[in-house]
């Protein structure tokens, strides 16, 4: 198993901030999912040894978590809520349409490896449901129309420039707007 | 571990009955002290408690006192008013206190484990007839005791690997597992393995050992004695015999000087399997996978089934007599053997002393393991220092003998078990003097002896082992032995009269008792077969104290240290 | 997204949420007075900040509702061994979303509010257990603890004292039940998730690696800062007796404005907020049903009424509208206010299938260690998604019933309860609907496809 150098050197700063080795297995699961998409069994074993325990105590991580994968998803994973808030606002109507548009079905990867769907549950962002997640982005208030939409962006690799679908972390208030703002409040005085 | 602290009672109130149980211990055992069971699964007396399974669910109520005076509150007939706890709490995790109510028979407890009796069916497999654990399956019992007696799930089950290989000894059937953890507990507790676990969640979690590694440490057996259900299961024993037909005995491992106790399963005569029986001071509920496989040098292709004279098969009867021909008048050497029983060994000494032979012994030793396979690979090594077959710690090996031999000191001698060969005395040397071999399976020596008397394993005879920590331990016949083979004390008893003038010696184990608690300055004082059969008996071992013992400190066993311990 | 300061909400700590010119960067929140409640703090004894946050009343905001004061005082410090302080910040109750706009939006305010809480209660170390869905939030927060690092503000010698307490953000992995503390103290230990027996494992006797610890909300910990400088007799003056302080109400499903909203407890009703603050219903939709407190609290059917006598005496008459937004509130009414997640259901909504829905959410999230939560959410599932498919029979109604009640008050942890009580609630006060779709098992034409 070849990790960079970077990570591995992520994982041994993580380690020592916990007071206990085994309790760094979450963060250290996800650095090295991050590279190589998943954790099959020689990342397990490789894990147990770092953190000395046996590799069924990572195993029995890896399948207990939805988050964590032994074989990896599409390169672009897109992830739609199915729990009661955004059920009622029609997220079984998006999954599908996202199903039908990007030609994969839930819970499944793409023959291509390109897309990957997973109707999950909660995100906690229910006052804007029903909501859809592309890789780390939270796109709010994606009905079945809207979905169409967003797959065709998708597909063109034009979603994250796209002025009509604003995630909710593009959205947050940067520092260069805050910094312009101050400097036109103290330039009007 | 449930043992009951420095001997303090508890008064508790159980189901309207005021009690005093042990202080310490939890409410599972407190009932079961006094005749109620609360059924549970999950809860093992040696293991950490887990409490997933919430059958044990009770109800437990304590007095109530006033806030702020600290007064007891009182009903109106002046009986003082309970605080029932409004959820059930688990027997298993909750610790006797002083006053505390316990209802273990009421409607709401009925209720609970009705409940969690169907919770449990509901994804359990219909399998009891092709199941090697019906007639001893827990689900089978507390649903006869305490289930709805009909179903009302009318979904499909889960399906999950059926007939898995988990370790060469151990097949696991996922579908009929109720995840109640004890085997992963044992596994991370007893041997230290920790190779099971639970993967996936929910009702789908299954049990499963990482790919590529295997359940395959010496005590992997102990988890199919703990499965409450049939989804560990032997797979030496699997499909074998119907466990209702079976005949339990109770009998001691015979592997090494750690004395486990053991239940013996057999059906007419043949064995069928060796499982281990709870002891507290020794063995805890567990014994070596080895140790199980000896109940099958019994009917192994190398067992001893007739007497020979001189290579030609006769009547054990013909062989005691030429025998004692053959050995009278003679220097005699005796080698005994530490896995004798203490009643043969103080047989065998008494030929030593009366006939003024040398006494040569053996021991065999091999790894320790720390837990239940001590160093000392023979069941009654201390037996033989009891008895005074031998005085000194045994080496493993009787170039004594052979010395001997060579001094013309020894000019005939009588082998009990032992392979001469294996026990660096020299061939050459044997070839020139009469060899008499008492044993039970060819080897070397038997192969040369001139006589050959067989005799009894340990599951067809009864006896005392005397066990690391000196407990003296009863075994019982499990199996009647072969046609026309004799009990070891029948002949050796005969050989004793046969060698000795006015001998009178007794084959009868109770008069072998008497006498050995006869001898002076005996640790056997005062003690009695039939007192052994119902319980070990501690002995003083502080005699012994100096001897260089190989044990190192294992499951309840001090090592006494007189070894320089590597590593 | 960005909405206005709606009439009646006092934004304490939600206050600059929806500033457009308020960044999550550690100068802003300096600029407007940040971490002067962690300076004054320090100069204060800790036993001293335990008494103000028990004084003010702050109860937890994560959803059970226990007093945070309180439950600093079950806390074992003779014990020698290390104390530890844990955020809860595993935000997954359905129909709760605050936690994730005081991550991503102040997440500064957290980090003084776990400052101030683990000098009180002198803890070793400080973590924030953070779902891993929040990827952005993860970064945002460490980020902000390196900046307040540098000033000080948490890490070695905070603020120049002797008092060290290193805060480490750790990313769970897509399980509700690492919301439930045990839950949370086990994954944080690196093993699998299934929560603790209680007794013996209290949290703050014997909680992460055996040690005291005490688990929080991250609107607890917050709540916290607040009320160090308002005062904690001044605190407990807002809202309610009982019900101090401010609630943040993540409103969702069939309204014109859904969203979060501060008010004070008790300031206004379930009807206000439904009608005045979230605009009411949509276009030709009337009330069904709303869920008051995220979805393990019990529904409300709404042409319910509701009597009784309240704690302090005084007797009451509601409907649904009429129930106030604190926590004794709903309590009274037969249900809680758990986490804050109102969820509104309209009459297109069909109540087997909103139950189905719910049914699967918890058999999926269910850990499997104890019995009755493990088969019996599976089984009320299996139970609902067969009614869904066409296949009811009369006896569900009364059979989902059973096994609700089977369920109940029989777990090792209140997941239990929060599987049993929706079921429990949607038949007893829509039976009649679980009845019907023996007869009607179509979907209305109106109703959306939820299962």
């Amino acid at each position: 198993m070849n990790l960079s150098e970077d990570t591995i050197e992520q994982i041994d700063q993580i380690i020592p901030k916990y007071p206990e080795k085994r309790s760094a297995a979450l963060m250290i699961i996800h650095l090295i999912q991050d590279e190589i998409g998943a954790i099959d069994l020689e990342a397990c074993e490789w894990i147990a040894e770092k953190l000395e325990v046996q590799p069924i105590n990572i195993q029995e991580l890896i399948t207990f978590y939805p988050m964590l994968r032994e074989k990896p998803w599409g390169k672009k994973h897109l992830r739609v809520c199915r729990t009661l808030p955004c059920a009622l606002r029609g997220s079984y109507a998006t999954c599908q349409s996202l199903e039908k548009k990007l030609g994969v079905k839930e819970g499944h990867v793409r023959d291509d490896g390109e897309y990957s769907l997973e109707f999950m549950e909660c995100l906690a962002d229910c006052g804007e449901g029903p909501v859809v997640m592309v890789d780390e982005q939270t796109y709010e208030n994606v009905d079945a129309e809207k979905a169409g939409l967003l797959a065709d962006l998708l597909l063109k690799g034009k979603l994250d420039d796209s002025k009509k679908f604003i995630s909710y972390e593009q959205a947050l208030v940067s520092e260069s707007k805050t910094k312009a703002s101050v400097k036109s409040k103290s330039s009007k005085k | 571990m449930i043992s009951p602290k420095n001997g303090k009672v508890v008064p508790i109130v159980l189901d309207g009955k005021d009690v005093e149980v042990p202080e310490g211990i939890n409410l599972v055992e407190a009932a079961a002290l006094h005749g109620k069971e609360i059924p549970h699964y999950c809860y093992h007396p040696q293991l950490s408690v887990a409490g997933n399974c919430r059958m044990c669910l009770i109800e437990m109520g304590t007095p109530m006192r006033d806030r702020a005076t600290g007064e007891s509150i009182l009903e109106d007939d002046g009986s003082p008013k309970i605080g029932w706890v409004p959820k059930p709490v688990i027997g298993c995790a909750t610790n006797v206190s002083p006053g505390m109510h316990v209802k273990t028979e009421s409607q709401k407890v009925l209720d609970c484990r009705e409940g969690i009796m169907e919770f449990l069916l509901v994804n359990h497999p219909l399998d009891c007839p092709i199941c090697d654990q019906a007639g001893e399956c827990r689900l089978q019992e507390f649903a006869t005791d305490y289930g709805r007696g009909y179903s009302r799930y009318v979904e499909r089950k889960n399906v999950k690997p059926k007939r898995t290989r988990l370790g060469p000894r151990v097949t696991l059937d996922d579908e009929r597992c109720i995840l109640c953890s004890r085997c992963i507990r044992f596994c991370q507790e007893v041997p230290k393995d920790d190779v099971l676990g639970f993967v996936d969640r929910g009702s789908f979690s299954t049990l499963t050992c990482f790919p590529g590694r295997e359940l395959n440490n010496n005590y992997s057996l102990n988890t199919v004695d703990i499965c409450p259900v049939g989804a560990l299961t032997s797979s030496d024993f699997r499909f074998k015999m119907r466990v209702w037909f079976l005949k339990e005995s109770t009998s001691i491992c015979q592997e090494s000087s750690a004395g486990c106790n053991t239940t013996v399963s057999s059906r007419e005569g043949e064995i069928f399997r060796i499982t281990p029986r709870r002891n507290d001071h020794v063995n805890d509920s567990w014994m070596t996978d080895s140790g199980r496989e000896l109940y099958k040098s019994v009917r192994s292709s190398e067992r001893i089934s007739s007497a020979r004279i001189e290579e030609e098969s006769t009547t054990s009867d013909a062989a005691l007599l030429k025998a004692i021909q053959v050995l009278k008048g003679k220097s005699l050497g005796v080698i005994g053997s530490c896995k004798s029983s203490l009643e043969e060994q103080h047989l065998l000494a008494q030929i030593a002393k009366k006939t003024k032979a040398k006494q040569f012994l053996r021991g065999h030793f091999g790894e320790d393991d720390g837990i239940l396979l001590s160093a000392d690979r023979t069941p009654n090594l201390r037996g033989a220092l009891i008895t005074g077959l031998t005085k000194t710690y045994p080496k493993d090996h009787l170039s004594a003998l052979s010395l001997a031999i060579e001094k013309k000191q020894v000019d005939a001698i009588i082998v009990v078990g032992e392979d001469l060969l294996d026990s660096k005395v020299d061939q050459a040397l044997l070839s020139n003097i009469p060899v008499v071999f008492i044993g039970t399976h060819e080897n070397s020596t038997s192969r040369i002896a001139q006589v050959v008397i067989p005799s009894l394993t340990v599951f067809e005879k009864s006896g005392t082992f005397v066990n690391r920590a000196f407990f003296a331990q009863a075994f019982k016949q499990v199996v009647p032995g072969p046609a026309g083979v004799l009990p070891d004390l029948n002949i050796l008893a005969r050989i004793l009269n046969g060698l000795v003038e006015d001998s009178e010696q007794s084959a009868d184990i109770n008069q072998i008792w008497e006498e050995m608690s006869r001898v002076r300055n005996s640790v056997l004082k005062e003690v009695s077969f039939s007192q052994l059969k119902k319980a070990p008996v501690l002995l003083n071992g502080s005699k012994w104290a100096e001897l260089p013992f190989v044990e190192k400190d294992a499951l309840h066993y001090q090592s006494s240290g007189k070894i320089k311990v590597k590593g | 997204m960005i909405k206005k300061n709606t009439p009646k909400e006092r934004r304490i700590i939600l206050k600059h949420a929806d500033d457009p010119k308020y960044s999550n960067r550690i100068d802003c929140y300096l600029r407007e007075g940040g971490y002067a409640m962690l300076k004054k703090s320090f100069k204060m004894k800790p036993e001293e900040i335990g008494e103000e946050v028990l004084q003010s009343g702050v109860r937890g905001r994560g959803g059970a509702g226990f007093p945070a004061g309180m439950k600093w005082k079950f806390l074992d410090r003779k014990s020698g061994k290390p104390i530890y302080l844990i955020c809860n910040a595993d935000e997954s109750e359905p129909g709760t979303f605050k936690d994730r706009q005081i991550i991503h939006k102040d997440p500064h305010q957290l980090i003084e509010g776990m400052m101030i809480a683990a000098f009180a209660i002198q803890a070793k170390q400080a973590f924030i257990y953070i779902r891993a869905e929040f990827f952005e939030g993860a970064k945002i927060l460490e980020r902000a603890i390196e900046e307040a690092k540098k000033k000080g503000f948490c890490g070695d010698k905070i603020l120049g004292s002797n008092y060290s307490c290193d805060l480490v953000v750790h990313r769970g992995a897509g399980a509700y039940i690492c919301g439930e503390e045990t839950g949370l103290i086990e994954s944080l230990e690196g093993k699998r998730p299934n929560p603790r027996i209680k007794p013996p494992y209290f949290p703050a006797v014997l909680g992460l690696y055996q040690c005291p610890t005490i688990v929080n909300n991250v609107e607890t910990l917050c709540n916290v800062k607040h009320v160090m400088e308002i005062g904690g007799k001044a605190f407990s003056e807002i809202g309610k007796p009982n019900n101090t302080g401010t609630r943040i109400w993540c409103v969702s499903g069939h309204v014109k404005k859904p969203g979060y909203y501060e008010f004070e407890c008790g300031a206004l009703t379930l009807g206000e907020m439904i009608y005045d603050v979230c605009g009411g219903l949509l276009p030709g939709r009337s009330l069904q049903a709303v869920i008051p407190g995220g979805s393990s609290s019990k529904i409300l059917r709404a042409d319910e009424r509701f009597s009784g006598k309240l704690k302090d005496g005084t007797e009451f008459d509601w409907g649904v509208e009429d129930i106030p937004l604190d926590f004794d509130g709903p309590m009274a009414a037969g249900t809680m206010s758990g986490s804050g997640g109102i969820i509104v259901m309209d009459d297109s909504v069909d109540m087997v299938e909103a139950m189905a829905n719910i049914n699967a959410f918890y058999a999926h999230e269910s850990c499997g260690q104890c019995t009755p939560c493990r088969e019996g959410s599976l089984w009320m599932r299996k139970i609902t998604k067969r009614m869904c498919d066409g296949g009811a029979r009369e006896e569900d109604a009364d059979l989902l019933l059973s096994v609700a009640n089977q369920i109940e008050g029989r777990t090792i942890c209140a997941f239990g309860e929060a599987a049993a009580w929706p079921t429990q609630s949607f038949i007893a006060k829509f039976r009649d609907h679980f009845e019907d779709k023996a007869k009607n098992p179509e979907r209305k034409k109106s109703s959306l496809q939820l299962i």
